[in-house]
């Protein structure tokens, strides 16, 4: 049983890594970082996706998946609920998470903000990656106010 | 509820899949990152391996403020109460297994800890044309970076992998000497 603290650490060190491979990133360079962070995030969502318990996969609708999402893959990931899941009914969710673990040690308002996205895409494909597991696939982007609150926004695609 | 402690259970699994998964997702990067030509994979490895160790130095560094804290150890007075410490409570309170400690130097400064399970490699399987990768190298940069902290400069190396095909995993430490205070001058 791996302890929470080096999933923390470690995630602090692969947001640094990617950054260190690229001292002076052009235009698109922070973009691509940022995709790197996201595209490891959804591997291992889609994996964590595999392995769920079974009963809790027996979904009716796609707002069940989100809520799924919210309190069993939020509880795995950083020991808590998700604090809020609005929608407007047309495959757009919010999922608001107040006090988002990553960001915590961080600051409280916003000192740091401008650093804060790069934090944030790991577990935007994280949420991606799960999703796309249980046959949904979606767009997630995530945009902070103050830290350490956060939001991600899931756009379900239709096919 | 005995579904409700069956969830709990699994939730917890999986908190421990999380960083086994998202450790095997930065080799995968890393790998790809750093290789451009199978031709050139000797020489990119060494790379990979001198730019991998400081992240887990760097983890190291941090960690052992949380372990410190948590785990109410004082000051080790030899390398042998170290190891001890090391086996039995760090990596019990991180990965949740207790190495075996082996094979002590006749000067007591070097010794061997024999992982039997190691859960960072749980899904891993190495592919032929990385044979070289030291697939758990983070590890090594932790304990160094961690004792550093602690005024201890050690070196610390994988010399058997079960991924590699060993019956065991292996870890070689060797004490290099106590790093002192340095004060500044004046303020003896």
């Amino acid at each position: 049983m791996a302890d929470p603290t080096l999933f923390e650490f470690l995630h602090t060190e692969m947001v640094a890594e990617l950054w260190a491979q690229d001292p002076d990133p052009g235009p698109g360079g922070q973009k691509t970082s940022l995709l790197v962070l996201e595209g490891m995030g959804f591997r291992v969502g889609q994996a964590l996706g595999e392995r769920l318990p079974r009963e809790t996969l027996a979904f009716r609708e796609e707002l069940d998946i989100l809520k799924f999402l919210c309190k069993d893959l939020w509880v795995a990931v950083f020991h808590k609920q998700m604090d809020s899941l609005r929608t407007n009914h047309q495959g757009t969710y919010v999922l608001q998470d107040n006090s988002f673990p990553l960001l915590v040690r961080m600051a409280s308002g916003l000192q740091y903000l401008e650093e804060a996205p790069k934090f944030l895409a790991f577990t935007c494909g994280l949420l991606r990656g799960t999703l796309s597991t249980l046959g949904v696939k979606s767009l997630v982007t995530a945009s902070v106010a103050a830290l350490p609150s956060c939001k991600f926004q899931v756009v379900i695609q239709k096919p | 509820m005995s579904r409700q402690a069956n969830r709990g259970t699994e939730s917890k699994k999986m908190s421990s899949e999380l960083f086994t998964l998202t450790y095997g997702a930065l080799v995968t990067q890393l790998c790809k990152d750093y290789e451009n030509d199978e031709d050139v994979n000797k020489q990119l490895d060494k790379i990979r391996f001198s730019h991998f160790f400081p992240r887990g130095y760097n983890i190291g560094v941090r960690l052992i403020e949380d372990f410190l804290a948590r785990s109410n150890v004082g000051r080790c007075h030899d390398f042998r109460e170290t190891a001890d410490v090391i086996a039995k409570v760090a990596f019990k309170m991180y990965l949740g297994i207790t190495p075996s400690i082996t094979n002590w130097s006749p000067a007591g400064d070097e010794f061997s800890l024999i992982l039997e399970n190691n859960p960072l490699v749980d899904f891993v399987e190495l592919p032929d044309n990385h044979s070289s990768l030291i697939y758990s190298n983070l590890l090594c940069g932790v304990l160094r970076g961690a004792l550093e902290m602690v005024q201890m400069a050690v070196e610390a190396k994988f010399v058997q992998d079960t991924l590699k095909g060993d019956g065991v995993t292996e870890i070689r430490m060797r004490f290099i000497r106590r790093i002192e205070d340095n004060l500044p001058a004046g303020e003896e």
